[in-house]
């Protein structure tokens, strides 16, 4: 059996121990984690932008434009220095403002047209009178400028069972998706690491 | 000033970045692209000051030596190894860097959110009542979609996996597509409030 086995199995089965209650071993696993990540994160967030982006352009092809970013950039860390916080804000306001402005078209398109255009594609279908009623009652129940009253107010009732449906059917696949990682977890247990299943 | 510049660099780059969608021109293009760039350097400098706020925080802990300060060693151990080999050896193939990663971090992530399989039924058991007309549709259908994704709801019936299906693609995607128009309507509104200063709260209190 390889180093890497007995590793994975021994921080597999601490933050399995959680199950029985909080103990030492998880805590260990789980402050080991977050600190990996955190590196990982860093490193790939360094090579795959920072040095592409910032770092080569402006030193290597002399684009002194990147200055720019790099400055903004340099201005969100002057959050640690209270005199200087203000100036963060400008940095974020880029990403917020630039941000909003990238969201209205790119919502538009594929939140708006594309789903009512896939919902009337087909219309003719008993499925596609269900997903026609199904995307306006669930608007109706969210529409709040109209007392839910009358015909509006059954309207709405039928969006709440709508509503109802998706979330049984998203909670059903999230517990679905968590159990085959859970599976996973367990043919590696009892296959890579006891070898009883192959 | 503290607070009106940073609401006109909203304002231009907003507006510039909306408007540029419908100027299809190379000048235009390559702009945006720009913008895209910067957005994504200034972003590494936020994921910055995430990490050095956790490097500060473990190591006040650490020199105070207050409870658990072990557990915060550990995890700044493996934040500052796992940036030495990467920045040292690099990340691709045979290297300490990637070998941290998939004995370490994935096997950890993984068994992390397999975890959740036990809460959310736990959740589930407790949670799950039907009083309701609503609340028994609800559970109703989470139970026919989990049967309807293993072999199990195939041994029971054929009826179960077809009916999962027909949930997925029919009642449950209307609702969906209802939520995601809402979203749209919601996400164009406020964006349109942040470029025109209405909302302001991104900029703090002070």
């Amino acid at each position: 059996m390889n180093i890497e086995t007995l590793i994975a199995t021994f921080l597999t089965l601490c933050i399995f121990s959680f199950l029985y209650k909080d103990n030492p071993f998880y805590k260990f696993a789980e402050h080991l984690l977050v600190g990996i990540s955190v590196g990982y994160v860093l490193v790939m967030a360094v090579n795959t932008t920072l040095m592409p982006k910032l770092v080569n352009p402006v030193f290597k092809q002399g684009e002194l434009g990147y200055i720019i970013p790099g400055i903004l950039g340099i201005f969100m860390l002057l959050r640690f220095f209270p005199r200087y916080t203000w100036l963060s804000r400008i940095s974020i306001a880029l990403i917020i403002g630039a941000g909003a402005g990238v969201a209205i078209p790119a919502t538009i398109q594929a939140r708006l047209f594309s789903q009512m255009q896939a919902s009337m594609k087909d219309f003719a279908s008993i499925d596609g009178i269900i997903i026609f009623l199904g995307i306006a009652s669930t608007l109706a129940y969210f529409f709040f400028s109209k007392e839910h009253k009358g015909w509006f107010g059954a309207t709405a009732k039928m969006g709440t069972w709508f509503l109802m449906i998706f979330f049984g059917a998203t909670f059903g696949y999230t517990v679905m998706s968590r159990i085959s990682l859970l599976i996973g977890r367990m043919q590696f247990l009892l296959g890579d690491f006891l070898h009883i299943i192959k | 000033m503290q607070r009106i510049i940073p609401i006109i660099v909203c304002f231009i780059f907003g507006a510039f970045m909306l408007v540029q969608f419908f100027v299809p021109h190379r000048v235009s293009v390559s702009a945006y692209q720009t913008v895209l760039d910067w957005m994504q350097i200034i972003f590494v400098f936020t994921l910055l000051v995430g990490v050095i706020s956790y490097v500060k925080l473990s190591s006040k802990k650490i020199t105070r030596t207050q409870s658990g300060w072990g557990y915060n060693l550990i995890g700044l151990a493996g934040l500052v190894v796992m940036v030495i080999f990467g920045f040292w050896k690099g990340t691709g193939e045979r290297t300490p860097f990637l070998w941290m990663f998939n004995t370490i971090q994935a096997p950890m992530q993984s068994t992390m959110f397999s975890l959740l399989a036990f809460f959310v039924a736990s959740a589930a058991y407790r949670g799950f009542r039907a009083r309701s007309w609503e609340a028994g549709l609800l559970l109703l259908v989470a139970v026919i979609v989990m049967l309807g994704r293993v072999p199990l709801g195939s041994f029971i019936s054929h009826w179960i996996p077809d009916s999962a299906n027909w949930i997925l693609n029919t009642p449950s995607m209307a609702a969906k597509r209802g939520l995601y128009i809402g979203i749209g309507l919601g996400t164009i509104s406020t964006s349109l409030r942040i470029i025109l200063g209405i909302e302001r709260t991104y900029l703090g209190k002070k």
